[in-house]
């Protein structure tokens, strides 16, 4: 059997605080397989996007990183220098952000950011790269490459953005796309679009996505694989369809419930939300970091570490009473 | 961006035909010129004489129309003190004082860019504390002591430079130095805010993302947009170091424009005061040009009309 494309394990990351150490994340574990997608759903603040930030090798200076297993192809880069890990940016992995209105520099042409990486890593001509430049661009659906080379970002729609943001991740072929919420600051007729787009693109070139998103419904639509991230741990992962259809963690529960369904939610009756709040991270938690907002939480729950029910279909739930009751292989 | 150019142009004419009749305007709201050339000793006949002699009985509109159109050829009258043509005493003052305000201006930026970068890469580290050291000094410490510890150190207990003047180049090397160190404090704390702003955006971190030499993320992503207000500063900070600083030129013993308008004001010569207001606003109106076409040309944005 090959080695996963991106296998991460007891991945910590510390930021040091006025109020002393934030553990923003705690021991979170990833694995993706190549030409798959894997969803890393939670809430705001749970730890998605520090997540990407280390595997993109972008955490803040002052921040603290220390992984059990931090592997790309194989490779274990736990324990290695920084730079080793940081020498795969732009060429194996890439990322999209957030609000492509804001992620490409007004002061330069679309054709200098598609293709300054290309002609830095792989010592292209300016002809050459634009030609690849071109090529990605009507790829991506935008019309008449060639000329829009030359302009500016804001001479683009918030759509287009996010389609040259694509566009420019993937120039370099990389095996990795991460994309965190590349649809949240986007109309939602775009949203579709560019969903297509990324979805399109990762067939044809083999790549392993991974999306970081909140909206449970963009992750049963494209998913392979969910991970469910709850203060700065993966809490429960598997496959899309049977961690959609028996969720087993009480937060999985409870975020699928708050969910509305059409003709099954009654208008007017109001949503079941997680009452509670996410427990500060700031000294660290010790145990289950969800038990002071589950109905179920009882004595073993603040044991340290949680015991791990592992499914036979892919994918664990970390809790001491997981709800099994309803078989899920 | 040739509309941009164009439209940008048009508006420094406007700027520079207002500046130049209010320069114009000054001397008569000042008081009578006629009575002030004639001299506390002058008698009104004196004055009338004068004043048909200069030709300050005809109509303003007239007098400036005659001003204006003499000074576009360089005529800028003759010297009331010195009774030589007013160009020709500016002419040797002028490029004495652009001279000590562009090496000023070269020296200050030379300090004041790769400081503020620095400082703004690390935050709070030990460049940026260094820098705002600096930065506080050459706020507080007035030029004008700086200048003469300066001559005492330098010139006459090292003997390293002249005391005074600027017969040699190196009697420019104190005087530069001198005026760099007041322009660095503004120029480099724009550099850094600016820096540090562009820092934190999302372009930023995507042109990391692609993994590009950091090298390349700051001084081609990051500095294209933290120069902007820089420049729009650089103009004005100019426009002052070109003026020719009075203190500076007075301690060092240099003969400039700063020192030639301070004199000439004391000397009632009022074609000489006229012709160094009219010349340093078009310096203004020149380089606040520039810089808003240099920031156009750097940013897109700027250049508004078709998008």
């Amino acid at each position: 059997m090959t080695a996963p494309l991106l296998d991460i394990d007891d991945l910590h990351v510390t930021i040091p605080t006025d109020r002393g150490d934030l553990h923003a994340l705690r021991g979170a574990g990833l694995r993706l397989e190549s030409g798959k997608t894997l969803c890393l759903v939670g809430e705001s603040g749970c730890g998605k996007s520090l997540t990407a930030m280390s595997l993109m090798g972008l955490l803040p200076r002052k921040a603290r990183q220390s992984a059990g297993r931090f592997a790309l192809m194989g490779t274990d880069y736990a324990g290695k220098a920084p730079k080793a890990w940081a020498n795969l940016r732009g060429r194996d992995m890439a990322m999209i952000f957030q609000d492509p209105n804001q992620s490409l520099n007004p002061t330069m042409t679309v054709g200098v950011q598609m293709t300054e990486a290309l002609r830095h890593f792989e010592k292209l001509s300016k002809a050459q790269a634009e030609d690849r430049a071109i090529a990605m661009l009507d790829r991506v659906g935008i019309a008449d490459p060639r000329s829009r080379l030359g302009q500016y970002p804001h001479q683009f729609s918030g759509g287009q953005r996010q389609r040259l943001m694509i566009a420019s991740a993937l120039i370099g072929r990389p095996k990795l796309l991460i994309a965190d919420e590349p649809t949240t600051a986007l109309d939602v007729t775009i949203q579709a679009q560019i969903l297509q787009v990324i979805a399109e693109l990762q067939d044809e070139l083999g790549l392993g996505l991974l999306l970081i998103t909140h909206d449970l419904g963009v992750a049963a639509a494209i998913a392979d694989d969910v991970a469910v991230m709850y203060a700065g741990r993966v809490i429960e992962t598997g496959p899309v369809a049977q961690l959609f259809a028996v969720p087993a963690h009480p937060y999985t529960q409870g975020l699928m419930v708050a969910i509305p369904v059409p003709g099954r939610t009654r208008p007017g009756t109001p949503l079941p939300a997680i009452s509670g709040r996410v427990p500060g991270l700031i000294g660290g938690v010790t145990g289950c970091a969800f038990r002071d907002r589950c109905a179920l939480a009882g004595d073993g729950c603040a044991s340290d570490p949680l015991p791990r029910h592992a499914f036979a279909s892919g994918g664990f739930v970390e809790c001491t009473r997981p709800s099994l009751s309803e078989t899920r292989p | 961006m040739l509309s941009f150019l164009l439209r940008r142009l048009v508006v420094a004419l406007g700027v520079a035909v207002a500046v130049s009749a209010l320069s114009f305007a000054l001397i008569f709201l000042t008081g009578d010129p006629a009575i002030a050339i004639a001299g506390s000793g002058g008698s009104a006949g004196d004055a009338e004489a004068i004043r048909l002699a200069y030709g300050f009985d005809r109509p303003i509109v007239v007098q400036y129309a005659d001003w204006i159109g003499s000074a576009l050829t360089g005529d800028f009258g003759q010297s009331i003190y010195f009774n030589i043509p007013v160009s020709e005493i500016i002419g040797n003052r002028i490029p004495v004082t652009l001279t000590l305000g562009m090496l000023a201006f070269l020296a200050a930026l030379a300090i004041a860019l790769p400081l503020g970068v620095a400082a703004a890469m690390r935050p709070n580290g030990f460049i940026d504390r260094f820098a705002l050291v600096l930065a506080v000094s050459g706020q507080a410490v007035p030029s004008f002591w700086l200048g003469l510890m300066a001559i005492v150190v330098f010139g006459v207990w090292y003997g390293l430079v002249p005391i005074s003047g600027t017969e040699t180049w190196q009697g420019y090397i104190l005087p530069v130095l001198v005026l760099a160190y007041s322009a660095i404090p503004e120029l480099m704390r724009i550099t850094r805010s600016g820096m540090i702003e562009v820092l934190n955006t999302d372009y930023i971190r995507s042109a990391q993302a692609k993994g590009l030499p950091t090298g390349r993320v700051i001084l081609v992503h990051a500095l294209r947009n933290a120069v902007l207000p820089l420049i729009s500063l650089s103009a004005v900070q100019l426009g002052i170091l070109l003026s020719g600083s009075i203190v500076i030129e007075s301690v060092f013993a240099v003969n400039g424009l700063g020192r030639l308008a301070w004199e000439s004001l004391l000397r009632s010569d009022l074609p000489v005061v006229q012709a160094i207001i009219l010349i340093l606003s078009l310096f203004y109106v020149v380089l606040t040009t520039a810089a808003d076409l240099l920031n156009a040309w750097l940013d897109p944005r700027l250049r508004g009309g078709a998008a």
